[in-house]
């Protein structure tokens, strides 16, 4: 398994945790499918933690991106933690920094959720 | 083929197991070739995400069909060629990932991608009459590949492997 994915709550916030990389087969299937799981658990305020994720191709950019709209589509909200400068630097050239809310620290993360 | 170029060719199945494939074999080449680890990466993504379009978008994910890779390592730079089996298409016709009316489209990144991380970057009719992309990085600066030291002048004896 590419991708290693465990969560945590902090009172109405999930932290996921995420580790590996997010690329085109199951490591966007995993993401996916664990966005899809926690919606369904009406936990819609998502903090994806990216602070072991080491890898990200255009597959996973997708899947990111999804998750994003399909948190927002049921009036949730997702953000970003802890990039590693592989994942910045890629989110800042698809100029995806723009559209997600990114966070170095998990307290200030949490406490920007509404 | 220039007599000082190194060749390797590889016919992938349209599987997803050949993007880790493709990406390995190319940063073994793009490692050998004295390549640092941030052009590795660059490399090894764009490797990547010109196997994923010919999976997904020239062979549609079609078994039957095959993808073919092929890295030419010249004195002074490394070429990839990512050739599929589907109907080829337009450069131009490809839509800008930052547009703003893109930019949280699901997919569609992968052009911008191996055109960022590669110095050329085109695509081609190729001889299946699918796409080729054609794409390539010069070698850092004093690991030039001597005359001479890639090989007899033919193709590198790397049989045609069916992946």
């Amino acid at each position: 398994m590419d991708l290693r994915v465990t969560y945590r709550d902090a009172g109405p916030i999930t932290v996921v945790d995420i580790g590996g990389r997010i690329t085109l087969g199951e490591g966007s299937a995993l993401l996916r499918k664990t966005i899809r799981d926690l919606l369904e658990d009406q936990r819609v305020k998502i903090l994806l933690n990216l602070a072991d994720v080491n890898y990200i191709d255009s597959s996973g950019i997708g899947e990111l991106v999804s998750a994003f709209t399909t948190v927002k589509n049921r009036g949730g909200d997702l953000k970003l933690l802890h990039l590693t400068k592989k994942v910045h630097d890629l989110l800042q050239l698809t100029k995806l920094f723009t559209v997600f809310d990114v966070y170095s620290d998990e307290r200030t993360a949490l406490g920007s959720f509404r | 083929m220039a007599p000082d170029t190194k060749h390797l060719e590889v016919t992938l199945d349209t599987h997803v197991e050949s993007v880790n494939l493709a990406e390995e074999m190319c940063l073994r080449v793009a490692e050998e070739a004295g390549f640092g680890e941030d052009d590795c990466y660059r490399i090894g993504m764009s490797v990547r995400e010109g196997v994923i379009n010919a999976f997904h978008y020239g062979n549609q994910e079609k078994p039957e069909k095959k993808i073919h890779l092929a890295v030419d390592l010249t004195p002074d730079k490394l070429v990839i060629h990512v050739l599929d089996e589907g109907k080829g298409f337009n450069l131009s016709s490809v839509p800008d990932p930052l547009a703003q009316e893109n930019l949280l489209s699901t997919s569609g990144r992968g052009i911008f991608l191996m055109r960022s991380f590669m110095d050329d970057f085109d695509v081609v009719s190729g001889r299946t009459g699918g796409a080729e992309i054609i794409m390539s990085k010069k070698l850092p600066s004093g690991n030039s590949q001597p005359n001479g030291q890639g090989g007899s002048g033919d193709r590198d004896a790397t049989p045609r492997q069916e992946l």
